[in-house]
């Protein structure tokens, strides 16, 4: 039977020009008001009839949302702020260059022009069993499609499934980690800041969220503190078309190294599991060790310890391996072995 | 708004997915108002408790002054379930009531918990405990009539002694089988839907129609047990219940509340039933 796609439902569209007013539209409509910021990722779900919010709430007039401003020796970005803004920001790429490696990674110029940097750490699961409607776990029904013998799973997740295995598909979101970010959510009752580390959650801890964002709160901003600025980054991303994809896998690494060994370091990957992957264990294995190959080597085969391939998605083992590797070393070191 | 929520299958069938989980605080506030009830009935209401004489006293002199009621096996076997149970009703709504936290893993591990000691329990009631003692039996139906016509302000004998468990106890003992076995058989299936370390995932199992039918039963039992536990919690803390408590506890009841509320006849002070005695 066909569907009737590209006409979006009725619903009622409020366009508040400060955060205030949004908050308080937040809180008076609750679970069925819909937060659009640059639109990239509301659309396909109004077009395609699968979310119809009665209320849409876009913050496109909200000015206090955007900009890049100092604070301490870091940044606070607005969350509103569109990634081309932070790819051209000229503090963004001297001192904290992973989030411009990142931010211009992300899909395509088009894209970022319009895309926010609060949309692309919030967005959905890409999970085309989800995207297409059906009502799977993460949709509030009791199956995952993609985790079936027979399901298309390539693109999905190997590390922490819980029911669902559909993969974080942000770019940004490991090199915030990396960098130690803090995301600002405020709602009716105030303001709170989370790490960013935490800013993400799983299916065993909530199904149908990707991030502790509930009905009511509203990312307003992302602080990035001085901790790791100048230090030494490397994001890879591995996409299936270059010029415009999601991440299969992408990795984000800050490191400070000393006398050739490595004083502190912060690595995080997405495209593997429902939240973006700080590699804690990673980072203690070799803090303080030589950077050559052998660490990189050992931080490879840490980083994919307890990875639980799907059907057709075993090949984001080697690539995360190597990516972690790559991450340590350089891409010199990279070995294509599985 | 419905008790189950249905969604379409990719073959476009429509079948049932869970039940809609409103029911939660339904049987919440039954349980609630059950208790409310309860208080008020007892506070207001209730005429103290008469019984028929149960036989001649002199019987009564080799009673010992603690009447074992529960063995440590049967003790233990009730408060681990109690834990498993708290567990998994913990796990279960905490989530839809707005506290989140990795409860799968938790909640399975606690049913693996459950059910062990629910078949600890069938093979210890039925080879080392009186099975018997925990249905209702011919004496606990014609008794019930009597304390309702007495209740009602009619006529009749006053009722007999109960025998090891009142009718009320038995009859909470068979929706408790009824719930807990019903979680328990759907959950273990259910487990197959998830990753565990105990057996390969296959959501292939049964059909979307039985898989769904499955989820309504495990959450129609599971919201039930909500209301089921607050009320069981609600008896075991009520003041003239507290000796039965401990007799959980301890294992044991006085000699003066055995008399007063048991039959000899029906169950005798050493454990064993009044009727294995009778016939024996």
């Amino acid at each position: 039977m066909a569907i009737v796609r590209d006409i979006m439902p009725a619903f009622e569209l409020f366009q508040p020009a400060t955060t205030d007013d949004a908050v308080g539209l937040l809180a008076k409509y609750g679970r069925d008001a819909w937060v659009m910021g640059g639109g990239l990722d509301t659309f396909d779900w109004l077009k395609d009839r699968i979310k119809r919010p009665s209320v849409v709430v876009d913050l496109s007039q909200v000015n206090d949302l955007t900009g890049i401003r100092p604070m301490g020796g870091g940044l606070e970005i607005g969350a509103l702020t569109t990634l081309t803004e932070i790819v051209r920001n000229p503090v963004v790429k001297e001192k904290f260059g992973l989030l411009h490696q990142a931010a211009e990674l992300v899909a395509s110029p088009q894209i970022r022009n319009q895309g926010t940097i609060g949309g692309n750490v919030s967005q959905d699961a890409r999970c085309w069993y989800y995207r297409g409607g059906w009502k799977c776990y993460r949709a509030g029904g009791n199956i995952c499609f993609a985790d079936t013998p027979s399901a298309i799973n390539r693109e999905h997740a190997i590390l922490d499934a819980d029911r669902c295995v559909a993969v974080n598909p942000s770019d940004t979101a490991p090199a915030l980690i990396a960098l130690e970010a803090q995301m600002v959510i405020r709602n009716r009752k105030g303001e709170r800041v989370v790490e960013a580390e935490d800013y993400f959650i799983g299916p065993a801890t909530d199904i149908t969220r990707m991030t502790i964002l509930k009905p009511g709160d509203l990312l307003t901003a992302i602080r990035i503190p001085d901790k790791w600025a100048g230090a030494t980054f490397y994001f890879e991303k591995v996409r299936d078309r270059q010029v415009w994809d999601f991440p299969l896998v992408n990795v984000a690494s800050a490191a400070v190294y000393s006398g050739g060994n490595i004083e502190r370091i912060r690595i995080a990957v997405n495209g593997v599991a429902a939240h973006p992957v700080r590699l804690k264990a990673v980072e203690d294995a070799v803090r303080g060790k030589p950077r050559n190959a052998a660490t990189a080597d050992m931080a490879g085969q840490l980083a994919i310890q307890g990875a639980e391939p799907l059907r057709y998605n075993g090949y984001k083992v080697p690539l995360l391996r190597n990516l972690v590797k790559r991450s340590i070393r350089g891409v010199e070191e990279a070995t294509w072995a599985s | 708004m419905g008790i189950v929520e249905w969604a379409t299958s990719p073959w476009g069938e429509d079948v049932p997915i869970h039940i809609s989980f409103f029911l939660l605080w339904v049987s919440a506030i039954a349980g609630l108002l059950f208790l409310i009830g309860h208080a008020i009935w007892v506070k207001a209401f209730a005429k103290p408790e008469k019984f028929a004489a149960s036989g001649p006293p002199y019987r009564d002199v080799h009673i010992p002054a603690k009447v074992p009621r529960h063995s440590l096996a049967a003790r233990l076997f009730h408060w681990v379930m109690a834990a498993a149970m708290l567990a998994l009703l913990i796990t279960a709504f905490l989530p839809k009531v707005g506290v989140q936290f990795p409860w799968v893993t938790y909640h399975w591990i606690a049913g693996i918990v459950l059910t062990a000691s629910i078949l600890f329990h069938i093979i210890h009631a039925s080879f080392y405990m009186d099975f018997w003692s925990i249905w209702p039996d011919k004496i606990d139906i014609e008794d019930a009539g009597r304390r309702w016509r007495r209740a009602t302000g009619k006529d009749s004998p006053a009722p007999r002694r109960f025998a090891k468990y009142p009718l009320e106890n038995k009859m909470y003992h068979g929706v408790i089988v009824l719930a807990g076995l019903s979680v328990m058989l759907t959950g273990i299936f259910m487990m197959f839907r998830v990753r565990t370390v105990l057996f390969p995932r296959n959501p292939y199992l049964f059909g979307d129609m039985t898989w769904g039918l499955m989820y309504v039963l495990h959450g129609l039992a599971g919201v039930g047990l909500i209301a089921l536990i607050m009320v069981h919690i609600y008896f075991a803390v009520r003041p003239e219940k507290l000796v039965i408590t401990k007799s959980m506890i301890f294992g044991t009841l006085d000699r003066e509340h055995y008399l007063e509320h048991h039959d000899p006849s029906r169950w005798a002070a050493d454990g064993s039933s009044g009727r294995a005695k009778a016939a024996s």
